[in-house]
């Protein structure tokens, strides 16, 4: 307590300097267009520029709850299985006569199921939770196998097709981002004003704390997964309708996109801090720079590797940080 | 305190100048591209087209997009060269693009992009057939020719199909190479890839179909087992095959995969020779075993034929030469004359030929091309 109120400056700069990772990454997009506007004319289109974003909306859709998640401390890497798995039951439903809609509202339901099943063995069981979800990263991919082999579902109505194809009205807004976007402003709401967002950190920051402090860590922790488990769904939903079929193996590997979004977007990999501002804006910085690079053409590889690098930089810069901030205090 | 800042401005830095080299490495492009479509207009010459009686402009500088499943694979790498030579024999662009792992998503992302560059030709093998029907269809409603070779995209998704090989063929082709060698006697077995994939399971239909032929009424297809494409496994599954039986007198491998591993399997078990083995083989990975005896003979298309082919026909579809419809005639370089037949569900497809046989005598001019 006595450093608190010894040196306030010096915390007061370093708490400030760590909160400006937003302005950061708003440098690097507008960075990141400049230059991919100087390198490519076909950059800043209006109709290009929305027309990029259809492919990195499932990730965001799923990339907000993670960041509760791992806000709280914790992982959810079986959000891609879970996505697939509920598209899968939902695609079959559908083909097995059952109305689109409700077919959408059965793959929700088994999504947060899904998400559900990771929270109670987490939670109740005390679980670490990358052991847990490693194993239904597996198992709801598995089921999805299971159900689907190597068929596919496809010939869904144009009424279903359009909430992943679709713009909004007459604009050139695709109708995943506008989801995407009150989404956004949900989450970000929930985290940052309400007492139960506050409560994600304070899990994050101590957990043994706040289990005797009284705060219901495990109903947390079980409404955060199930968040997960529904937002993984309706990024299947919007996946289903953007393909316009399904396949069990739709979004391997989205897992990983997702939480490099979300670390770059300045949450703490080990809980207790980071915002919605900052993964959202992490997720258009990763969808400009890739955009920008496969108009020029450049590999898969490299991209990912461009990638892999922010990713490493986003991890170390604020470690090497409270190193120096706390060496320069002695 | 001053250090902690300057780390923080020097990191601000390192990223802005990664950010800056990896958008900036494909400048030299920008220049090709200006070049080219000034080589567009300068053109003026007329010459007569070999399907229609009216004479046309000749016509390049098209950018034709290759869109493979995923880079770093042999087989595309291949392609890529046979794309490069056409491209450069008709005056076009080769874009030569794929996902780092094989996705339709990193594919529907690189298509987006080659739409909002406004390229003429997309040539795409597909990770997903149905997966990319919408974005071929947009790339399609935005005046891009849309070509599939390899894996096609379904009907709807595509304009034209260039087919390595008759299906039926390469089925056929596999079962008379392997009577050949244990002389029309004997149990056999089928080391496939995994049980999901489309060409292997319709290639075995057709060796079963050849198999009912009276000649090969003393072969028996004792059973077909999946080696998933994983090496390992193939060559676990293969073992197995030994034991399980020991009058096996022959192994067909409808799979670049398998067949290498069903060839290391047998060297390690020293049944060189007493099992026979055939398949569709990489002539670089196959060589040692082609010359040891332990497979003497297999086929496979060649990969920068195709590559060849797919690109001629992306230009003549550009030019509007073809269309696509079956019956149109075409010439495609070096490998000649094609008519476009129908490819059974109301669209056009080219073959690129039989498939080419490997052996001792040929295998030296082919291991180190691909």
């Amino acid at each position: 307590m006595t450093s608190l109120t010894k040196a306030p400056p010096k915390r007061f700069i370093m708490l400030s300097l760590l909160l400006r990772w937003e302005w950061l990454l708003v440098l690097l997009i507008i960075v990141a267009c400049f230059v991919n506007a100087s390198l490519s004319r076909y950059f800043l289109d209006v109709d290009n520029l929305f027309d990029m974003t259809f492919n990195f909306m499932e990730k965001s859709l799923v990339a907000l709850p993670m960041t509760f998640i791992i806000i709280s401390g914790n992982i959810d890497l079986s959000v891609a299985s879970n996505l697939a798995m509920s598209a899968v039951i939902m695609a079959t439903a559908f083909q097995s006569g059952l109305n689109i809609w409700l077919a959408v509202l059965l793959g929700l339901c088994i999504g947060t199921i899904g998400g559900l099943i990771n929270g109670l063995l987490v939670s109740r069981l005390r679980l670490p939770a990358l052991a847990v979800t490693l194993g239904t990263y597996a198992l709801y991919r598995g089921v999805a196998f299971v159900l689907l082999g190597d068929l596919v579902v496809k010939g869904f109505p144009d009424s279903f097709i359009y909430i992943g194809q679709g713009n909004v009205l007459n604009t050139p807004v695709p109708v995943p981002l506008l989801l995407f976007s009150v989404m956004a402003v949900v989450f970000g709401l929930v985290l940052h004003r309400t007492a139960f967002g506050r409560l994600i950190y304070a899990i994050g920051n101590n957990e043994e704390a706040c289990r005797y402090s009284g705060v219901a860590v495990n109903r947390i922790k079980v409404i955060i997964f199930a968040l997960s488990g529904f937002m993984s769904a309706l990024a299947g939903v919007i996946m289903t309708a953007r393909f316009g079929s399904v396949r069990p193996n739709i979004a391997a590997g989205l897992e990983l996109d997702v939480i490099t979004a979300v670390v770059l977007g300045g949450v703490d990999i080990f809980g207790g801090q980071g915002s919605i501002l900052g993964v959202v804006l992490a997720l258009f910085l990763m969808g400009i720079t890739r955009f920008g690079m496969s108009l020029k053409n450049v590999p898969g590889q490299v991209q990912s590797t461009l990638i892999g690098f922010l990713l490493i930089l986003a991890i170390l810069l604020p470690q090497l940080l409270r190193r120096f901030a706390l060496r320069s205090r002695g | 305190m001053k250090r902690a800042r300057m780390l923080y401005g020097l990191s601000v830095v390192a990223i802005l100048a990664l950010v800056l080299s990896a958008c900036a490495t494909p400048t030299p492009q920008v220049i090709k591209e200006t070049t080219v479509v000034k080589e567009t207009v300068e053109v003026t010459k007329v010459v007569v087209a070999t399907a229609t009686p009216e004479t046309v402009p000749e016509k390049k500088g098209y950018k034709i997009a290759m869109v493979v499943k995923n880079l770093g694979n042999p087989f595309f790498e291949a392609a890529k060269k046979g794309c490069e030579e056409a491209a450069k024999e008709l005056g076009d662009e080769c874009i030569f693009q794929g996902p780092a792992t094989p996705t339709a998503e990193g594919q529907i992302e690189i298509i987006d992009a080659l739409i909002a560059q406004k390229v003429d030709v997309i040539a795409i093998t597909a990770n997903d057939p149905d997966a990319l029907v919408p974005v071929c269809k947009k790339a399609m409603d935005a005046g891009i020719k849309v070509v599939t070779w390899d894996s096609a995209v379904a009907p709807g998704g595509r304009q034209i199909f260039v087919n390595q090989a008759d299906m039926e063929q390469i089925g056929r082709i596999e079962v008379q190479m392997l009577a050949e060698m244990i002389d029309y006697k004997g149990q056999i077995a089928i080391l496939s890839a995994a049980s999901t994939m489309t060409n292997q399971n319709t290639w075995i239909e057709w060796m079963k179909e050849e198999l009912k032929d009276p000649k090969y009424k003393d072969m028996e297809l004792v059973t077909v087992v999946y080696g998933d494409d994983l090496r390992e496994k193939s060559y676990t599954e293969a073992q197995g095959l030994f034991k399980s039986y020991p009058e096996l007198k022959g192994i067909i491998s409808p799979t670049t995969v398998g067949i290498a591993a069903a060839a290391r399997a047998l060297t390690d078990a020293g049944l060189c020779g007493k099992i026979a083995l055939t398949g569709l083989g990489l002539p670089s990975e196959m060589a040692e075993y082609i010359k040891s005896g332990c497979c003497k003979e297999m086929a496979l298309w060649n990969p920068i034929d195709l590559g060849y082919m797919a690109t001629y026909v992306s230009h003549l579809m550009a030019s509007g030469e073809i269309t696509g419809k079956p019956g149109e005639k075409l010439t495609a370089g070096k490998l000649g004359e094609r008519t476009v037949v129908d490819d059974g569900a109301g669209g056009g497809m080219v073959l690129l030929g039989p498939p080419f046989k490997f052996n001792a005598e040929n295998i030296d001019e082919w291991k180190n091309v691909y």
